[in-house]
């Protein structure tokens, strides 16, 4: 899996929001690598900081956010000199497709020409050649390239959602970042949407990072996903792994949350909710809701380390021999 | 003794056990003309939204109605609960038939059916303190003598649905809740009427994960209490993991009804077939091809002729474009309770 050189590297993200009266670290060292074609789940609870971490790398975060670390797009770091490094690679290198993006076209404006309107921006293309682009890309995302001149409102949610993907892949990125992104959809519908997206990461050799809530979905499309609990990777591995052999209690207990379609295991709700981080949390953020916490737990913060083949957690568990963990 | 039990209808008139029966459903909303329309005597269409649905709940049932949207779910349980009128078919609350009753004949049986809703976000008066919110349906239908007798009232139900201790919540306003306990109070508020049939539009899809297994397994505790429920749902694996029954419906009509597990391991309809192959399994092993299907759900408004599912059907014939098919049980059937409408199965 790990073949050839990382089209997105991310080093030691961090973010931080500045909120009424103090800091809200909302990003803490989050690193992952993400390969040529590959497709990478990024799950966790609302406020996990998965959306704040794809919008980083996007360089698309409000005013009031501070980040440090580096986001390497092909060796070249973009976070290195703030807008002026970034926006040569937003949209060009990495793309994306936002959290309800199939409601946010402008309702004036005909489809094919917001998909213009970014080639135009960017020099990719101008004028008929990019309207001729625009038809082939929304043929490339199953609508037919005629409707471009059609208005959204003629289009259904799932046609809509179609386009907004046509839209992201304008200028030709190498990665796209793709949030919620059949998260209002009917399960048909759904179908359809992530059937397109596994077809253009292959066609394409597109990289995709797929953030959701929703793990049968990663588990469906991706074949590695990193945990993301209280704005830190809890755990990261192959999506096999993570289901059969979880090595930190919330990525299991997050499996159990979820009621599966021939599952007769019962459903248990992860009792609590995540830590604040607008304070200091000490010890291991997931303490107070774990259902295997010990005493080590409340004041030492575990660290992300090797568990097994490109599997990683950060777990004081994975740190007790056998014998006494019984 | 309070005044809410003394009001309770006797319960002998349910009829073989059932406490709703819904026969020959259909709700239709006119599509508005336009004035010139109207002038012209164009064909008024409508939106055949339930056409022709038939099912059954008992006490201490939950019953699924699953479906994309647009399929008539909700329609279907907004005229049961009689928020909208039917155009045809009974609908048997405790042996009577309430279909045609009037605002005030309905109002004794409106306590007796509640409803929750999607999102506990829109459905709580964010000016309400928590106890305000859970005695407002006491006073609208004049249960308890004094606030005291209320606040009792109030207190037992936030305990019922798992808000507990109680003095915690109830001075608390809805900004103060997370999700899953805003749902709580929602639901508090419904069964501090002691309701016999509870409706769930969608009663965790905007919670986050975390929270949801914990508001399905407070419904079926109180299911196992006796409580009747009508769950609306798009997500099939909560449907399997929860209900007892499953109904499948597609455009306006019940396509497969059956015992969740049936349903969901040997489905009958090519519907239901190709829902179940799409739905994303928690088990990358699980994995299945599934079974897309192309374009979306037709239009309400010109339902296909003969079954409507035959334009998206991977299996119809010819005799399917004319044979509006019946929902009964297939010889292919592992259980009588299980009906499916289709001819090929």
């Amino acid at each position: 899996m790990s073949a050839g050189t990382p089209v997105l590297s991310v080093e030691d993200l961090e973010v931080w929001f500045d909120v009424p009266g103090g800091e809200l670290h909302a990003v803490q060292g989050v690193a992952f690598d993400l390969y040529p074609g590959e497709r990478m789940g990024l799950v966790g609870e609302s406020g996990c900081g998965k959306t704040t971490t794809v919008l980083a790398l996007m360089g698309l975060l409000p005013p009031n956010a501070s980040v440090a670390g580096r986001v390497l797009v092909e060796g070249e770091d973009a976070l290195a000199k703030g807008e002026e490094s970034m926006a040569p690679h937003r949209w060009r290198d990495v793309a994306m497709v936002f959290q309800g993006a199939m409601n946010a076209f402008n309702p004036v404006k005909t489809v094919g020409w917001q998909i213009v309107e970014p080639m135009e921006l960017h020099g990719i293309a101008a004028g008929r050649a990019a309207r001729k682009q625009a038809a082939e890309l929304l043929e490339m995302v199953g609508i037919s390239g005629s409707r471009a001149d059609r208005y959204p409102h003629e289009f259904s949610g799932g046609m809509r959602q179609r386009a907004a993907i046509a839209m992201a892949l304008a200028c030709n990125p190498k990665v796209l970042l793709a949030d919620e992104p059949t998260t209002a959809l009917d399960v048909m519908v759904q179908a359809q949407i992530l059937e397109l997206l596994v077809r253009l990461t292959e066609d394409l050799g597109l990289a995709m990072i797929l953030v959701t809530h929703d793990l049968p979905v990663v588990a469906q499309v991706c074949r590695r996903a990193a945990v993301m609990y209280a704005g830190k990777v809890a755990e990261s591995g192959p999506i096999e792994t993570l289901f059969h052999d979880p090595r930190h209690p919330y990525t299991r207990m997050l499996f159990q949350a979820t009621p599966d379609l021939y599952g007769d295991d019962e459903v248990t709700s992860i009792p609590g909710a995540p830590p604040r981080l607008d304070r200091e949390v000490v010890g291991c953020p997931f303490q107070p809701r774990c259902d295997s916490a010990f005493a080590r737990c409340a004041h030492e913060e575990p660290r992300l380390r090797e568990v097994g083949d490109n599997h990683t957690a950060a777990c004081h568990l994975n740190d007790v021999p056998a014998e006494v963990a019984g | 003794m309070s005044a809410e039990q003394t009001a309770m209808p006797p319960a002998e008139a349910e009829s073989g056990g059932q406490l709703l029966e819904v026969e020959g459903l259909v709700t239709r909303y006119p599509v508005p003309r336009g004035l010139l329309g109207t002038i012209r005597r164009r064909e008024q269409l409508h939106v055949h939204a339930v056409e022709g649905v038939d099912f059954s709940v008992g006490p201490g049932e939950m019953l699924a109605l699953v479906g994309e949207s647009g399929c008539g779910k909700t329609t279907t349980a907004q005229t049961v609960m009689r928020m909208v009128d039917a155009d045809e078919g009974r609908i048997s609350f405790r042996g009577q038939d309430i279909s045609r009753l009037n605002h005030k004949q309905l109002r004794p049986l409106r306590r007796e059916m509640q409803i929750i809703y999607q999102d506990p976000y829109e459905s709580l008066d964010p000016r309400y303190r928590v106890r305000d919110t859970v005695a407002e349906p006491l006073l609208i239908h004049g249960i308890g003598a004094s606030a005291a007798e209320r606040d009792a009232l109030v207190v037992q139900a936030l305990v019922q649905a798992g808000l507990e201790p109680p003095e915690l919540y109830l001075d608390r306003f809805p900004h103060e809740l997370s999700g899953g306990q805003r749902q709580r109070v929602a639901i508090a508020a419904a069964m501090v009427l002691k309701p016999k049939l509870l409706l769930a539009d969608e009663p965790v899809s905007m919670l986050d994960v975390s929270v949801r297994a914990g508001i399905l397994r407070l419904l079926d505790e109180l299911r196992r209490d006796g409580l009747a429920i009508v769950m609306i749902t798009h997500d099939l694996s909560t449907a399997a993991h929860f209900a007892d029954r499953i109904a499948v419906m597609y455009l306006g009509r019940i396509v497969e009804e059956g015992p969740a597990k049936e349903v969901v391991r040997t489905p009958l309809h090519p519907y239901t077939k190709a829902l179940i192959s799409v739905v994303p399994k928690r088990d990358p092993r699980d994995a299945t091809a599934p079974q897309i299907l192309t374009g979306e759900t037709p239009n309400p408004v010109h339902i296909p002729s003969g079954c409507r599912f035959h334009p998206r059907c991977p299996i119809a014939e010819e005799r399917c474009k004319t044979i509006d098919p019946e929902l009964r049980t297939p010889g292919s059937a592992t259980t009588p309770q299980h009906r499916a409408a289709c001819i090929l199965a």
